[in-house]
């Protein structure tokens, strides 16, 4: 008899928890979906979110502190020295430029988003912008090449500032020969003072 | 139907094409695309997600395009299948969804085949899916194909028996197995359903009522399980066995499976309805009897059965979004243990109900 209790006990058991279950998802047919139709609704980022780098080359004085804080090296910059007759203008926070940014790639594909290269920038011209959708059919195509100059223009520089070395080294070895004949009696002044005896 | 046809087109060859097709292309498929998108959108919002939103208004033409991309999918064939078998099983499996229809009246006026035994002829036919599924499952050459065909053998086997003997209840009550007169005996009214007790008054009809509710309560679990339906998809459990016995199907064929699966879910809550709903009866009397306009009378009915067909549908994919899926041998202990008993019992009570009405 007690065997039968059980039985109908375990049978309405059975069929009660199916009403409880089934009374709990109905009643979530009625919640608001949590769903975001994300290309239509965005949700606003959060405000130090880490996305797309973005490099502000007019502010830019190509001193590659960013490019030896990534840690996976994906930035890589190549600069020529001005001449002096070249003017290459301030910084909006007054620094002066001194160096022709000839290269400024940032591997997206290879970045990790630490934002490590945000911080040492002396400039902020190397910060972190809110897009994240960039994708590319070619891995080639997420080489983001900052440099604003053109080739021809890269070429310009490296040429003007090979002319002005070779000048400068003309100059240095000018001046070298004028002046051996003094430099050996320099040397000599130079030398070490000698030591008084103290015995 | 099939008399009406002829005398349109006095053609018998032609009649009989169209009556066959009707069906399928009338009710069937916009069955089956509403269905899946009403699925995937119940499952969504009881998740609290949304579903398919882009295709169409909230995405009702997702399962078109669905179907369009199935469509021209590269029929994939194993090589060490059996072809044969393999290239049959998905017709099998929805001829005999399809030929379920055939006896499933949808109004007064329209009924595929108004056969004295319809209710038999459903059983019968119907049980022709397990062939189809062993065979498909068989044929693919696949262990986990194989291992769900076989589940869904033993469990669609097994699941026969209590729904059987409820519909022999059923049957017992009424004396009648053709279902057009199953939907007659209970007229126009919602008092007049089994579920209620049936048509008349007087203490039996009361005295019928729990037995009635128990009965539905059992048909409706055990055509869950021959449908494989969770809680008793275990012939498809995608976390134990991929997808089944259509592991290997692809394309056109995977689609055949997925028409006869929800062309069968709504089979069996038309059998229920039929049986313990009042059919295509409308619940509170029609507007075309009333307003004395006959022909609106049959598009009532089609509402009506649809409507309640929905409803039953409704359920089980809200059962299915409910409950996780049972283990085998769990399965077998619902059924052998429970189910089987009850209908027994239940059979016998109604029977002597019966004598004495
Ligand atoms: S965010 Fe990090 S990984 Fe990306 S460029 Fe800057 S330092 Fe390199
Ligand atoms: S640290 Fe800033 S200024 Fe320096 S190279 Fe990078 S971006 Fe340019």
């Amino acid at each position: 008899m007690n065997g039968l209790k059980q039985y109908f006990k375990d049978t309405w058991l059975g069929i009660w928890t199916v009403l409880v279950g089934m009374k709990v998802t109905f009643k979530h047919l009625f919640v608001p979906a949590v769903t975001i139709q994300y290309p239509d609704v965005r949700v606003k980022l959060p405000e130090r979110a880490r996305n797309r780098l973005y490099v502000n080359m007019d502010d830019c004085i190509g001193c590659d502190q960013c490019a030896r804080a990534c840690p996976v090296s994906c930035i890589e910059i190549e600069t020529v020295k001005a001449v002096p007759g070249e003017d290459l203008g301030t910084t909006s926070n007054g620094k002066k430029k001194a160096l022709w940014v000839t290269k400024f790639d940032i591997d997206i594909a290879k970045c990790c988003y630490c934002q490590l290269c945000v911080f040492p920038c002396p400039t902020e011209c190397i910060y972190m912008t809110d897009v994240y959708e960039f994708s590319e059919y070619e891995r080639q195509n997420l080489v983001y090449k900052f440099a604003t100059l053109t080739e021809a223009e890269v070429e310009e520089k490296k040429k003007n500032f090979e002319k002005f070395t070779a000048e400068k080294e003309a100059q240095k070895a000018a001046a070298r020969q004028n002046s051996s004949a003094s430099a050996t009696a320099k040397a000599k002044a130079e030398q070490k003072p000698e030591q008084p005896k103290t015995e | 139907m099939y008399e009406i046809l002829n005398n349109i087109f006095g053609n018998q060859a032609v009649a009989w094409i169209i009556a066959a097709a009707l069906p399928l292309f009338v009710f069937i498929l916009p069955f089956a695309l509403f269905a899946v998108w009403l699925e995937r959108k119940v499952s969504a919002h009881m998740q609290d997600r949304l579903g398919p939103m882009r295709v169409g208004w909230h995405g009702v033409l997702q399962t078109i395009a669905d179907i369009l991309k199935l469509i021209q999918k590269e029929d994939i064939i194993p090589a060490e299948a059996d072809k044969k078998l393999f290239n049959l099983a998905p017709i099998l499996v929805f001829a005999g969804s399809y030929a379920a229809f055939a006896a499933i009246p949808f109004s007064s006026k329209y009924i595929g085949s108004n056969a004295e035994v319809g209710i038999f002829y459903i059983i019968a036919v119907s049980s022709f899916v397990v062939a189809g599924i062993l065979m498909g499952g068989w044929a693919s050459n696949n262990k986990y194909a194989l291992l769900g065909a076989m589940r869904s053998a033993a469990q669609i086997v097994s699941y026969e028996i209590p729904s059987a003997i409820v519909i022999l209840t059923m049957v017992m009550l009424t004396g009648t197995l053709s279902l057009d007169k199953f939907s007659q005996i209970q007229t126009a009214y919602f008092w007049n359903w089994f579920i209620l007790g049936g048509p008349g008054d007087g203490l039996t009809k009361f005295l019928l009522i729990p037995f009635m509710i128990i009965g539905f309560t059992i048909l409706y679990i055990s055509t869950l399980a021959e449908v494989n339906r969770t809680p008793f998809d275990i012939p498809e459990a995608e976390s134990e066995l991929v997808a089944g016995y259509h592991t290997e199907y692809s394309g056109m064929k995977f689609a055949m499976f997925f028409l006869a699966e929800y062309g069968n879910m709504f089979a069996v809550s038309a059998v229920i309805t039929l049986l313990f709903f009042g059919g295509y009866q409308s619940p509170f009397g029609y507007l075309g009897n009333s307003f004395n306009i006959p022909w609106l009378v049959p598009i009532e009915q089609v509402f009506w059965f649809t409507f309640k067909g929905i409803i039953f549908v409704f359920v089980q994919m809200w059962l299915r979004w409910t409950l996780p899926r049972l283990r085998v041998d769990q399965l077998m202990h619902v059924c052998w243990k429970f189910l089987i008993p009850y209908s027994f019992v239940n059979l016998i009570i109604v029977g002597i109900i019966t004598l004495f009405r």
